[in-house]
């Protein structure tokens, strides 16, 4: 394990407010106080953060409609984040985008989307703008399973490679697209699709922080080096709903209680890290504490923001009618 | 100033504005051509010649040809303007937005307002529309209502060469995505055009004509039948005044205003279909707002509410006409009150 003491806290701190983000997010929809649809990303910390804490803001990402995920890990700040899924006016969209739609391109995160498989063309257009301004950045589109199977996401993976684009493309496969299982609904395999197009492929483990960085860092150092696009097929689990107020009947009774108990990239986490004697159960303690406090913090200022005015309406949109 | 096609105003005003800024790029499909075959370079410069020689002098790092595959480029385009360059990016023809409308209407047209203002999307998307080259169903339509449906784009209809060249370096400078019509039938069409850049800024509509009897509002290539219309009735003691919006997104509502305040009398012209049409937008606006100025009812010329068809003696009968836009001016011109 070559990583440093601090990078490892770093990365747990990302992972522990995603967790922490995402139960919160839960619970305060459920107690009425968040409008609209939430997809969460409780249970695939490990695939966001183990691509993302290899990133600075030259480099772009485009995520999806479960994408808190990927703007924590990104850097987004919480309590913006949060004010925004609120429909706060101090939101990080000014109350305009909402969950689906949280973006802060100053951070390198192109957006949540709303459309499934709306953002690999997109990313092919960020991992352009890196070639020919020669940032040396690199540009990942996140995609789930379903949107692995999107006529948009396929053709970037085409564009990508014809265009030589430093792209990564990073399906996160939870298992089920809305209600339909991802053993039904692809044809073929990730990695199969990815040679298919000339890339090279990786299939891991999602739960595993360690195992997602290390592809990652080849597929980026790749990408950095001209080497044109990859595909990281992560196999993880969500443990909510698709969205929530999903029943989610289609899954068994105690599949998601199992992989809390025996894949949970947290816990994985502070095993290795503990084991390899890098870091003390207290530390990692200490900063769930913290999470918990910023969260919580994040919650009441949410609260206690103001909604938009009227005004705010018919601005950030060229309007003459 | 010397005489320019259509086309050649509109390469021009690439050409200069990519002098101007290297952040202005340009893709699409064969765009350059002969990418990656055998032959020449630059073997096309698009399907009708209008990016031609610009490969050449830019380079294919500026000039991009893209496979057919326009969710990913139209998408890639719209990515690379909201990190930092301008592109202007090639529809080929706008009947094929139906491939690749998810990544205008929902993606690049919304970043501005759905990211609270944090985004700028400066993006031109060309591409060619209009019937009567005898290229049927999904290679003719208008389709620019479609686009002027949606907040966040802006949706400009050259009628000229000189219109052609100031509205193009308008639309690369400016930015939010703009959608950018190309009438195929007029790419041959010559006028004087400056050698020097200038804009033209988008919302300010051109009146060509002015007469007191009726006010003609007309978009892109119908701007040219009801200017000849006008002129002809003069001749026969009829005054028209002929507006050209220039952009139907912005629209200029306060020159149609004040026209149809003056003369009382409105025939709309627009070669799209007639439902959620321009001409019924425009009929929509002036019956709200100045129904008391009214002399007549207001009267739409349109194609008929069916695809495009084939044969040629089919289409010209599809296509609003000078005698069709003439029968509709005399009708309000002479409709007692």
């Amino acid at each position: 394990m070559q990583h440093s003491r601090q990078f490892l806290l770093e990365c747990y701190r990302s992972m522990a407010t995603i967790r922490r983000f995402e139960d919160r997010v839960h619970d305060e929809f459920a107690a009425g106080k968040i409008p609209g649809f939430v997809h969460l990303y409780a249970g695939e910390e490990a695939s966001a953060v183990g691509v993302c804490s290899q990133l600075s803001a030259r480099d772009v990402i485009a995520s999806t409609h479960r994408g808190h995920g990927h703007c924590i890990a990104k850097g987004c700040d919480v309590t913006g984040m949060m004010k925004e899924i609120f429909g706060r006016s101090e939101g990080l969209c000014g109350g305009k985008g909402g969950s689906m739609h949280i973006a802060d391109l100053a951070k390198g995160m192109m957006g949540a989307n709303g459309i499934v498989g709306g953002g690999p063309p997109l990313i092919c257009g960020a991992a352009l703008t890196a070639k020919y301004l020669k940032t040396g950045g690199v540009a990942v589109a996140f995609v789930g399973d379903g949107g692995s199977n999107q006529g948009t996401t396929l053709e970037s993976y085409n564009l990508a490679k014809v265009w030589q684009l430093p792209v990564i493309f990073v399906v996160e496969d939870n298992g089920y697209a809305e209600s339909t299982a991802s053993a039904w609904s692809v044809g073929g395999s990730q990695v199969g699709r990815a040679a298919g197009f000339g890339m090279p492929g990786y299939e891991v483990d999602g739960f595993d922080f360690f195992a997602v960085y290390d592809v990652a860092r080849e597929a980026i150092e790749r990408a950095r080096d001209g080497g044109g696009p990859s595909l990281i097929h992560a196999k993880l689990m969500r443990y909510y709903g698709h969205f929530e107020g999903d029943a989610m009947t289609y899954r068994l009774p105690g599949e998601v209680s199992k992989a809390r108990e025996e894949q949970d990239a947290l816990k994985t986490f502070r095993k290795r890290v503990m084991s390899a004697g890098l870091i003390e159960d207290r530390d990692l303690d200490a900063v769930d504490m913290e999470v918990a406090r910023l969260i919580d913090e994040a919650v009441a200022a949410s609260e206690a923001a103001p909604a938009p005015k009227e005004a705010d309406l018919a601005t950030d949109v060229y309007l003459n009618y | 100033m010397s005489k320019k096609s259509y086309r050649d105003a509109i390469r021009e005003a690439i050409a200069s504005e990519m002098r101007r800024d290297p952040r202005v790029i340009v893709m699409g499909e064969d765009n350059a051509g002969g990418a990656g075959a055998p032959g020449e370079r630059d073997a096309w410069g698009g399907v009708l010649g209008v990016t031609k020689g610009l490969q050449p002098e830019f380079g294919a790092e500026r000039v991009l040809d893209t496979p057919i595959t326009e969710s990913a480029f139209i998408g890639a385009a719209a990515g690379a303007a909201a990190t930092g360059l301008r592109p202007v990016a090639e529809l080929m023809f706008v009947d094929f937005m139906g491939v690749c409308f998810d990544q205008i209407f929902n993606q690049a047209a919304k970043f501005r307002y759905m990211f609270g203002g944090k985004a700028v999307t400066p993006l031109v998307i060309r591409t060619m529309y209009g019937a009567g080259f005898r290229a049927a169903s999904q290679h003719s339509q208008c389709l620019y209502p479609l686009f002027t449906h949606i907040p966040g784009l802006k949706v400009v209809l050259p009628s000229s060469p000189y219109e052609a060249k100031g509205l193009m370096i308008q639309s690369i400078r400016d930015d939010d995505p703009v959608i950018f019509f190309e009438h195929k039938l007029m790419y041959d069409e010559t006028a004087d055009v400056p050698d020097e850049s200038y804009t033209i800024p988008f919302g300010e509509a051109n009146v060509t004509r002015e007469g007191k009897d009726a006010t003609v509002v007309a978009f892109g290539r119908m701007v040219s039948f009801a200017n000849q219309v006008a002129d002809e009735l003069k001749r026969e003691g009829v005054g028209v005044t002929v507006i050209d919006p220039r952009t139907t997104s912005p629209l200029d509502t306060e020159t149609i205003l004040d026209s149809v305040a003056e003369t009382g009398r409105l025939v709309v012209v627009d070669e799209s279909h007639p439902r959620c049409s321009m001409a019924a937008d425009i009929a929509r606006l002036v019956a709200e707002e100045a129904f008391s100025d009214l002399k007549a009812p207001i009267k739409t010329v349109t194609a008929p509410h069916t695809p495009v068809p084939f044969s040629p003696a089919l289409e010209d009968i599809y296509i609003p006409n000078p005698a069709k836009i003439r029968d509709a001016v005399l009708a309000v011109t002479r409709h007692a009150r």
